[in-house]
């Protein structure tokens, strides 16, 4: 057997615009935070996973400002998936026997930048030249459909249960008018504002049906989370031993071959395969969850991981939605966060923030957002690529 | 002169769209592969995908790149079984006038011409 792994501290700074700090202070405050709230410091740690996906800082860079111990470190780099991953990194040492304690660490600063991808212009050769495996004589976003993400995954919601006619706008802005109420109980979130169906319809137009409200907020913030062995547990006081919370579960898996995936990236099933991994090997099921945290990075998206992470009957996620079961009063609150709509998507913070936001319930610490008695709650993150990543978390049963 | 904007875009006799089929599970796919994603096998032939589809699924791009104009409609169109990422050109881009089962042909166009002259071709899909 190998060891059970438990989150022992977690933090994640206030997410939205911090002028005054740059990557690496975002990165010190979220991995210090957890260390205290762990009462470790780095002479504990053993292992780091580290992500900053835009930033292009290393572990490393976060070492030399918290503490140079000469661990080994793993940079990671998996889309949106970069902060699961760094979490994967840090509990797959733990597992294995050759760490007690380990840091996982996902920071970015993208305040005001913009549409992160499908914006950038490539300029026209003098001559036309085939290159790459295509063939291309020009750059292709825009003239063979579109790179941006928003335009992505507006097509993949639209195609929801053989492209279902009722996967329409005005559902997929009801689903942001959700996360635009559940928000405004989030002192953490970067829009804290709720928005009424009309405004978020009125909005300006990204890519149909994704309005500006209906996409991920580009933003600043990082999360970090010291994990530990079960044996090492054991040995620390009682009270540190019940705030800790378990990983039941952790999972990444990548995009197997689907007929038309290398046209339009296939999310669902990469999410299916996670999640029914991610049960098994945490021997619960989806009617055991009290509350989930999905990657909406696109209000489109939401929808269509209702159904892939088992929350629904299969290809039931409208009417689901449409019973109000994932408001966070319904039988299976989903983003009571916000989600990545309104608390925002600092990309390599987000798969540890939202362990940190379903790991904060399960501790009842979570304030006027807390979902009363919760005891299991799962998180999930899509990297385009494609790479899912889930964790399934249980509170501690002392 | 003119020239494809993609390899796998075939503009004689009549434009066409030319995937890679593997030899051994005939999994389909569009441009150079070194081995088959499905079943790793190394050999592909030339496979003719059908020039009339149905449009599973499109979003409508408001914000794109600078030199793309915006909006435009673009999807996922199902030929014969193949997905093909395409723009969809020919009409209005609006949800009202693009939408799921829209039965479409492929069709090109100039795209402009290099400093030596030389015509670029795109292609897109259009309503049938």
């Amino acid at each position: 057997m190998s060891e059970n792994v438990w989150i022992l501290g977690i933090h994640m700074t206030p997410f939205g615009k911090h002028a005054d700090k740059d990557v690496l202070d975002l990165a010190s405050e979220a991995a210090l935070a957890a260390m205290k709230d762990a009462n470790v410091t780095m002479k504990d740690i053993q292992i780091l996973g580290y992500g900053n996906l835009m930033g292009g800082t290393q572990g490393q860079s976060l070492q030399k400002q918290i503490g140079q111990t000469g661990i080994p470190v793993f940079n990671v780099s998996n889309a949106c998936a970069t902060g699961a991953t760094a979490l994967r990194a840090a509990i797959m040492a733990i597992k294995a026997g050759e760490a007690d304690y380990g840091l996982a660490v996902g920071v970015e600063k993208l305040s005001g930048a913009g549409l992160l991808t499908g914006n950038t212009a490539g300029a026209l050769p003098e001559n036309w030249t085939p290159k790459g495996r295509q063939g291309a004589i020009m750059p292709l976003d825009g003239r063979i459909g579109t790179t941006g993400m928003a335009g992505l995954f507006a097509q993949i919601g639209l195609a929801y249960n053989d492209s279902d006619p009722r996967a329409d706008f005005e559902l997929f802005a009801r689903i942001a008018e959700k996360s635009h109420s559940h928000s405004t109980l989030n002192p953490n979130a970067a829009y804290q504002n709720k928005m009424t169906l009309e405004q978020i319809m009125n909005d300006p137009m990204i890519s149909y049906p994704h309005t500006r409200s209906m996409c991920s907020a580009n933003c600043d913030g990082a999360a970090a989370a010291v994990l530990v062995s079960e044996t090492k547990l054991r040995t620390l006081p009682l009270e540190q031993q019940r705030r800790a919370v378990k990983v039941s579960a952790s999972i990444i898996a990548t995009d197997p071959w689907t007929d038309g995936n290398q046209e339009l990236a296939d999310v669902n099933t990469v999410t299916r395969n996670a999640s029914r991994d991610a049960y098994e090997q945490a021997g619960i099921g989806p009617e055991d969850l009290d509350l989930v945290e999905l990657h909406d990075c696109f209000a489109a998206a939401e929808l269509v991981h209702y159904d892939n992470l088992g929350l629904c009957a299969p290809g039931n996620a409208i009417d689901f939605f449409n019973t109000g079961a994932t408001w966070r009063d319904g039988k299976m609150p989903v983003n009571v966060s916000g989600g990545l709509q309104s608390k925002g998507h600092p990309i390599a913070a987000t798969g540890i923030a939202n362990v940190w936001e379903v790991a904060t319930h399960l501790r009842g610490e979570a304030g006027p957002r807390q979902i009363e008695g919760a005891k299991v709650g799962l998180a999930h993150v899509i990297g385009l690529g494609s790479t899912a990543g889930v964790h399934i978390l249980e509170k501690s049963g002392l | 002169m003119s020239i494809p904007i993609v390899d796998y875009l075939v503009l004689e006799p009549q434009p066409h769209l030319v995937a890679q089929e593997c030899t051994a599970c005939k999994a389909k796919v569009f441009g150079r592969h070194n081995a088959c994603p499905a079943c790793f096998n190394e050999g592909f032939d030339e496979y003719v995908v059908p020039t009339t589809g149905v449009l599973k699924t499109f979003t409508i791009v408001q914000f794109a790149a600078k030199g793309i104009p915006v909006p435009y409609a673009t999807g996922i169109v199902n030929c014969g079984g193949m997905d093909v990422a395409a723009n969809i050109t020919g009409v209005d881009p609006s949800p009202e006038v693009i939408t799921r089962g829209l039965e479409v042909q492929l069709t090109t166009f100039p795209l402009g011409k290099d400093a030596s002259g030389v015509e670029a071709i795109g292609f897109g899909f259009e309503p049938v």
